[in-house]
C-alpha cells in the first residue's frame, strides 16, 4: 500500500505535465528537482538526525562536477551527470570522515563552516568557476536510444526532472525500509544505546552523510543541466537554509515531505515576490511558525494525526 | 553605494503613473494611427528585469525611474506602433537564480511582448539561456563584455549602452599619454573587473605602458585598507573600478591610505555610481580623473535634449534626484534604458512586429541586427552610436572627466571609433 | 612600501579589526556561555544596530545619541524574540538554531521593505586622516577601537562584579544547581539574550561610519564572529578575545602576503578542523 501510494504520486506527477498551462509546467518542473536536493537532506535530518547548514557544497559540487566537465572537457550530459555524481560523492564522503565525531550544533557548525570554505574557493577559483558570474551550458542534449533530445525541450526537462526525481524518491523508500535504515533510525533515537547493541555507528553515520550528499548532488547536476547554469550563489548559504526549511516544513523523517515543503515554499516565495519587494520574509517566517507549532511538518502532521503507517 | 534620504516618490505610486500613463494616453502623432488601425489590439507590453533588491538596488531604482520616464515620453507622443506600451516589472534579487526564474515568469506567465533592462553581468549571463531557450528577445542594459563576446546567444541584445571593452579600449590612450605609463589596476574579482584587467591591459602594453601591479578585490570584501599597500610605490597611474555596497567605503580608505602623496588617479564612475562626491573623506579627489559615459553634473553649454532628458527623468544639476538631493543617481549606466526603449519602439516599428511568436520575432530581431547607427538626439541624449548587428552590441563615445570643486567637468570626449576593436562574434550566423 | 611599514599598517589594521571582532562576537559568546545556544540571528542585530543608527543620526542628528538607543532598541527586539520563540521551544539546541535562522530573515527582509536596499553612510562624529610616513589612516577607525577596548573592559567588569553577572556566571556553571540556589534562570537567560544582541548592536553602531548601513551587512559580521568564538572556545569570552587577536593579527599580516580570499578560506577551514576534532575550541567546553 505505501509503495502503491508513492508510485501514484509519482504517476500524478507525470500526468499532471499533459494538463498544466506552461508557467506551472516550468514551476513544477524546477520543484522537482530541488525537492530531490530536499529529499537528499532528509535522508541526513529526519532518519540520521543529524541538522546539516553546509549541503550547498554537496549540490554545488554535483553542479561544478557536472558543468565544469561539460564546460572544459566538452563531454556529454550523461558523463558530465555522472562525473558530478562522483564528485559530489567524493566531498559527501570527505565531510562525513571530518564530521565524525561531531554530534548536533558541532555538526552543524562544522558544515556550515566547511560549506562556506567551498563557497569562497568557487569565488577565488574564478578564472576557471566564474565566481560569481559563473558561465551557462548551452544547447544540451540527451542522446537516448538513437534519439536527440534537446534538454531545454519543455517537455524533455519536465521527464528529465520527474526521472530524478522519482529515483531519488524511491531510493529513499528502498533505504528507509532495508536494515541500514532501521539502525539509522535507531541512530536518531539513540546513538549510544545503537552502539552499545554492537553497531558500528561510526560507519553508519559516514554512509548517511555519504548517502545524503550524494543524492543532492544529484539534484546540483540535473539542476545544471536543466537550467543551464553554473555559479556561485548556489554554494552560498542560502541553498544549504532552503533544504532544511524544504524538508522540516514538509515533514522531516517522511519521504514524501521534501516535495510536499519544496512545493508549498517555491510557490509561497513566488506569490510572496509580486507583494512585497521583502519577500524572503515568508522563509524566515515559516521556519519560525514550522519550529513553533508544526515541529513535525505537514506531512508529518498528516502522518501523527490520520496515517500512522506513512513511511 | 547611495546617499538616499527618505524616499521622495514610492515606487508603487511610481509605477501607478506609468501604468495611468501607459493606459491612458492616446495622443497620435502623423502615421500613427494607421499603425493603430492595422493591428487594433492592446498595449505592447515590455518585461522588466529590474534589480530592486540585493546588492544592485541603486542602479536598479534608477533604472526605474529612467525607463518609466522614457515610457510617459513614448505614450505621450502615440505609443509603439500606435500601441500604449506597459511595463511589466519583477524584481529579480539581483541574483542569477531568481533571474532566469523572472525571465521564464515574465515571457511565460505574463507573456511580455520582449524583455529588456537587466544590469548585473551574473543576472545577465543565468538568464539569457532562458531567453533563448524561450525564444523571446533579450535586451540588456549591463555594459558587460558578455553580449559581444558571442558567448550569449541570438535572442541577446545590448543596443543602449557600450560594452566595456568598448569603453576600456576608448579611454586607454588617453590615460597614457596624458597621466603616465606605469599603471596598477584595482578592479573586483569576478568577470566585470577581469574585462577592464584583460583589456585595460591589452590596450595598456601594446602603447607602451606597462602594468605595474594587479590588485584584485574578492566580492565579498568589506575593508579594502590592506589592499592599498600592494600599489607598488613607482605607480605613476592608480586604475580603480568596483562596484557593489562598498564603493564609498572604498574610496574613502583610498583617499586615508594616500592622501597628498596619492599617484594619479584614474576611476570608472562604478566606483561611486550613486554616490555623492561631496561625501565627506572623498576630497582627496581633487584633481583626480573619471570615465563617465554621460555627464553626472550639468554644464552650461548642454545640447537641448540633454537638459530636456535630465528634465524627465527628475535629475538636477548634480546628477541627484529633483526630489532629494541626497539621492544620487547612476548617471553612466541609467541612460541605456531610455535609449533602448526608444530602440526597441524603432525596431518594433520597422518590422512590423505585432504579438509574440516565431514570426514577430524573427521580424523584430532582424530588422534590430540591421540598424547600423542611432543620431544623437532626444531618443539618444548620451550621444550618437554606432550598432554592429552581428555582436548585437552598440557603441558609443565616452567621456573622461576631472573632479574640480567636488563636481566632474567633461575635460575629453572619445570618438565612436576609438572605442570599437575587431568584432569575434557573429550571431547572425546562429539560427532562430 | 618598506616591509617594516607593512608590518606596521597590519598591526595597526590588525589590532583595530581584532578589538572591533572581539566586540561583535562578545555578544555571541555570552548568549552560548550562558544559555548554551548557537545564535544565528546575531549577526542580523548587529546589521540592525547599523540601521537604526542611520535613522537616529539622520532624523535627530546625534551619533552619540544612537550609540546608546541602538543598543537599547536591538536588545528589546531580542528580548520580544526570545519570550515569543526561544522560550515555548525550551531553548532545544537544534530547534534554537532553526529560529534563529528564521529571525535572521525576518529581521533582514523586514529592514528591506522598511529601510530599503540602499547602503547609506553615517558621518562619523569625528573625522581626520593620522599621516603616518609612509601611509596614512583613518583617525575614527583609531577612536572605535579604543571605545571597543573600553567597552571590553565593561563588559568583563560587569560579569566579574555585579550581581547579574554572579548570576550568569552560575547559570553558566551549572543551570539546575543556579536554579536551586534562587537565581533566576528565566529571567537571566532573557536578559544574556538581550544584552548579546545589545553588544552586536553597538559593534554595529561603531562600524556604521566606515561600512555604511545595508540590510546585508550582517552575514559577514556572523561568520567572522562564528570563525572567532569557535576558535577561542565557546562560551569562554576570554578564549574570544584571545581568538580575535589571532584572527585579526594573522589576517592583517596574511593578507599582505596572500590573498585574502586564501586567508578566509584557510581560515574557516581551520575552524571547521579544530572544532570536528576536539568537539569544544582552544579554550572552551564541549557543546553537546
Amino acid at each position: 500500500m505505501t509503495l502503491g501510494l508513492h508510485l501514484g504520486v509519482l504517476a500524478l506527477l507525470g500526468g499532471l505535465q499533459l494538463v498544466l498551462p506552461p508557467f506551472h509546467h516550468g514551476m513544477l518542473a524546477r520543484i522537482m528537482v530541488l525537492a530531490a536536493y530536499a529529499a537528499g537532506y532528509n535522508l541526513l535530518l529526519g532518519y540520521a538526525g543529524l541538522m546539516s547548514l553546509g549541503h550547498a557544497m554537496f549540490f554545488a559540487a554535483g553542479m561544478y562536477g557536472t558543468g565544469l566537465t561539460i564546460h572544459y572537457l566538452g563531454v556529454g550530459v550523461i558523463t558530465g551527470f555522472l562525473l558530478g555524481v562522483v564528485a559530489g560523492l567524493a566531498v559527501a564522503a570527505a565531510v562525513g570522515l571530518i564530521t565524525l565525531r561531531t554530534a548536533g550544533p558541532a555538526f552543524l557548525i562544522v558544515t556550515m563552516m566547511l560549506a562556506q570554505a567551498f563557497y569562497l574557493a568557487t569565488l577565488y577559483f574564478n578564472e576557471i568557476t566564474g565566481g560569481d558570474q559563473g558561465f551557462i551550458l548551452s544547447g544540451l542534449h540527451l542522446d537516448l536510444a538513437g534519439r536527440r533530445l534537446p534538454l531545454a525541450d519543455p517537455a524533455v526537462k519536465y521527464n528529465v526532472a520527474l526521472v530524478v526525481f522519482a529515483a531519488c524518491l524511491l531510493l529513499n523508500f528502498w533505504i528507509v525500509r532495508s536494515p541500514a535504515g532501521r539502525i539509522l533510525l535507531a541512530l536518531r533515537e539513540n546513538e549510544e544505546r545503537t552502539r552499545l547493541l554492537g553497531y558500528n555507528t561510526p560507519r553508519y553515520r559516514l554512509f548517511a552523510v555519504t548517502v545524503s550528499g550524494l543524492v543532492a548532488a544529484v539534484a546540483g547536476s540535473a539542476y545544471t543541466l536543466l537550467f543551464s547554469y553554473v555559479g556561485s550563489t548556489f554554494a552560498g548559504i542560502l541553498y544549504s537554509i532552503y533544504p532544511l526549511l524544504w524538508a522540516l516544513l514538509g515533514g522531516a523523517g517522511t519521504i514524501l515531505g521534501p516535495l510536499v515543503g519544496t512545493l508549498v515554499m517555491t510557490y509561497l516565495v513566488d506569490v510572496a515576490s509580486s507583494l512585497t519587494t521583502g519577500y524572503l520574509i515568508v522563509v524566515g517566517a515559516t521556519l519560525v511558525v514550522t519550529i513553533l507549532w508544526v515541529p513535525a511538518g505537514i506531512v508529518g502532521g498528516i502522518r501523527a494525526r490520520w496515517a500512522p503507517w506513512l513511511p | 553605494m547611495s546617499q538616499d534620504g527618505a524616499p521622495t516618490l514610492s515606487r508603487r505610486h511610481f509605477l501607478q503613473a506609468g501604468g495611468l500613463v501607459a493606459v491612458g494616453a492616446h495622443l497620435p502623432g502623423p502615421g500613427v494611427a494607421r499603425a493603430a488601425a492595422q493591428t487594433g489590439q492592446g498595449p505592447l507590453r515590455l518585461g522588466f528585469q529590474v534589480h530592486r533588491t540585493g546588492i544592485g538596488a541603486v542602479y536598479g531604482r534608477w533604472y526605474e525611474r529612467t525607463t518609466m520616464a522614457a515610457v510617459k515620453l513614448i505614450n505621450e507622443k502615440g505609443g509603439i506602433g500606435g500601441r500604449p506600451v506597459e511595463i511589466v516589472a519583477e524584481d529579480d534579487g539581483t541574483d542569477p537564480k531568481r533571474g532566469a526564474e523572472v525571465v521564464e515568469k515574465l515571457a511565460v506567465q505574463h507573456k511580455v511582448d520582449l524583455i529588456f533592462g537587466t544590469l548585473f553581468s551574473h543576472v545577465v549571463i543565468a538568464s539569457a539561456p532562458r531567453a533563448g531557450e524561450l525564444k523571446i528577445p533579450y535586451i540588456v542594459v549591463s555594459e558587460g563584455y558578455h553580449v559581444a563576446s558571442g558567448r550569449l546567444n541570438r535572442y541577446v541584445f545590448q543596443p543602449g549602452i557600450t560594452d566595456v571593452r568598448a569603453q576600456v579600449t576608448a579611454v586607454a590612450p588617453w590615460i597614457l599619454k596624458n597621466l603616465g605609463k606605469k599603471v596598477t589596476l584595482i578592479f573586483p574579482d569576478y568577470a566585470f573587473g577581469h574585462d577592464h584587467r584583460d583589456f585595460f591591459s591589452r590596450v595598456a602594453t601594446a602603447q607602451g605602458g606597462t602594468i605595474r601591479a594587479l590588485i584584485p578585490i574578492p566580492p565579498t570584501e568589506t575593508s579594502f585598507t590592506k589592499y592599498f599597500p600592494r600599489v607598488p610605490a613607482d605607480t605613476e597611474v592608480l586604475y580603480h573600478v568596483m562596484v557593489g555596497p562598498g564603493v564609498l567605503t572604498f574610496v574613502k580608505e583610498m583617499g586615508e591610505h594616500f592622501g597628498a602623496r596619492r599617484p594619479q588617479i584614474f576611476g570608472f564612475i562604478d566606483s561611486l555610481e550613486g554616490v555623492d562626491l561631496a561625501s565627506p573623506g572623498l576630497e582627496f579627489l581633487e584633481g583626480t580623473y573619471f570615465w563617465e559615459a554621460f555627464p553626472r553634473y550639468a554644464a552650461a553649454t548642454m545640447p537641448p535634449h540633454v537638459r530636456f532628458y535630465r528634465e524627465r527623468v527628475g535629475v538636477n544639476d548634480n546628477g541627484a534626484s529633483v526630489n532629494d538631493p541626497r539621492d544620487v543617481s547612476t548617471f553612466s549606466h541609467m541612460f541605456g534604458c531610455w535609449e533602448t526603449l526608444f530602440i526597441i519602439k524603432r525596431a518594433v516599428e520597422q518590422s512590423g512586429y505585432k504579438k509574440p511568436g516565431a514570426a514577430g520575432y524573427r521580424a523584430f530581431i532582424e530588422t534590430l541586427e540591421g540598424f547600423q547607427s542611432f543620431p544623437e538626439g532626444t531618443e539618444h541624449p548620451q550621444g550618437p552610436k554606432k550598432f554592429v548587428g552581428r555582436l548585437h552590441q552598440v557603441f558609443g563615445r565616452q567621456v573622461v572627466s576631472k573632479v574640480e570643486k567636488r563636481r566632474l567637468t567633461v575635460i575629453h570626449r572619445t570618438a565612436i571609433e576609438d572605442s570599437m576593436y575587431a568584432p569575434e562574434a557573429d550571431y547572425t550566423k546562429q539560427p532562430l | 612600501m618598506s616591509l617594516e611599514a607593512h608590518l606596521f599598517l597590519a598591526l595597526l589594521e590588525g589590532t583595530v579589526g581584532a578589538l572591533v571582532l572581539a566586540l561583535t562576537a562578545l555578544g555571541l559568546s555570552l548568549v552560548f556561555g550562558v544559555m548554551r545556544i548557537v545564535n544565528v540571528a546575531h549577526g542580523a542585530f548587529f546589521m540592525l544596530g547599523a540601521i537604526v543608527t542611520w535613522y537616529v543620526s539622520t532624523l535627530l542628528g546625534s551619533f552619540l545619541l544612537a550609540l546608546v538607543v541602538a543598543p537599547l532598541v536591538v536588545g528589546a527586539v531580542a528580548v520580544v524574540a526570545d519570550r515569543l520563540v526561544l522560550r515555548p521551544i525550551g531553548y532545544e539546541p537544534e530547534s534554537t538554531i532553526v529560529a534563529t535562522i528564521g529571525l535572521l530573515y525576518i529581521l533582514e527582509q523586514a529592514v528591506l521593505m522598511i529601510y530599503g536596499p540602499y547602503a547609506r553612510p553615517v558621518t562619523a562624529p569625528i573625522y581626520f586622516r593620522v599621516d603616518f610616513p609612509s601611509f596614512g589612516y583613518s583617525g575614527y577607525k583609531l577612536i572605535v577601537g579604543g571605545v571597543a577596548a573600553i567597552l571590553l573592559v565593561a563588559t568583563w567588569i560587569a560579569l566579574a562584579r555585579t550581581k547579574l553577572g554572579l548570576y550568569m556566571r552560575a547559570t553558566q556553571q551549572d543551570r539546575e544547581i543556579a536554579q536551586a540556589f534562587a537565581v533566576p534562570v528565566g529571567r537571566v537567560y532573557t536578559t544574556a539574550f538581550g544584552a548579546g544582541a545589545g553588544l552586536a548592536a553597538v559593534a554595529g553602531a561603531l562600524i556604521v561610519p566606515v561600512q555604511q548601513a545595508h540590510y546585508l551587512m550582517g552575514l559577514d559580521a556572523l561568520l567572522l564572529s562564528f570563525v572567532v568564538v569557535i576558535l577561542g572556545g565557546l562560551g569562554s569570552l576570554r578564549g574570544t578575545l584571545v581568538a580575535a587577536f589571532v584572527v585579526g593579527l594573522s589576517d592583517g599580516a596574511v593578507s599582505v602576503l596572500f590573498s585574502p580570499t586564501l586567508a578566509k578560506i584557510v581560515a574557516t577551514l581551520l575552524v571547521a578542523l579544530v572544532l570536528a576534532v576536539r568537539g569544544r575550541g582552544l579554550f572552551g567546553e564541549e557543546i553537546a
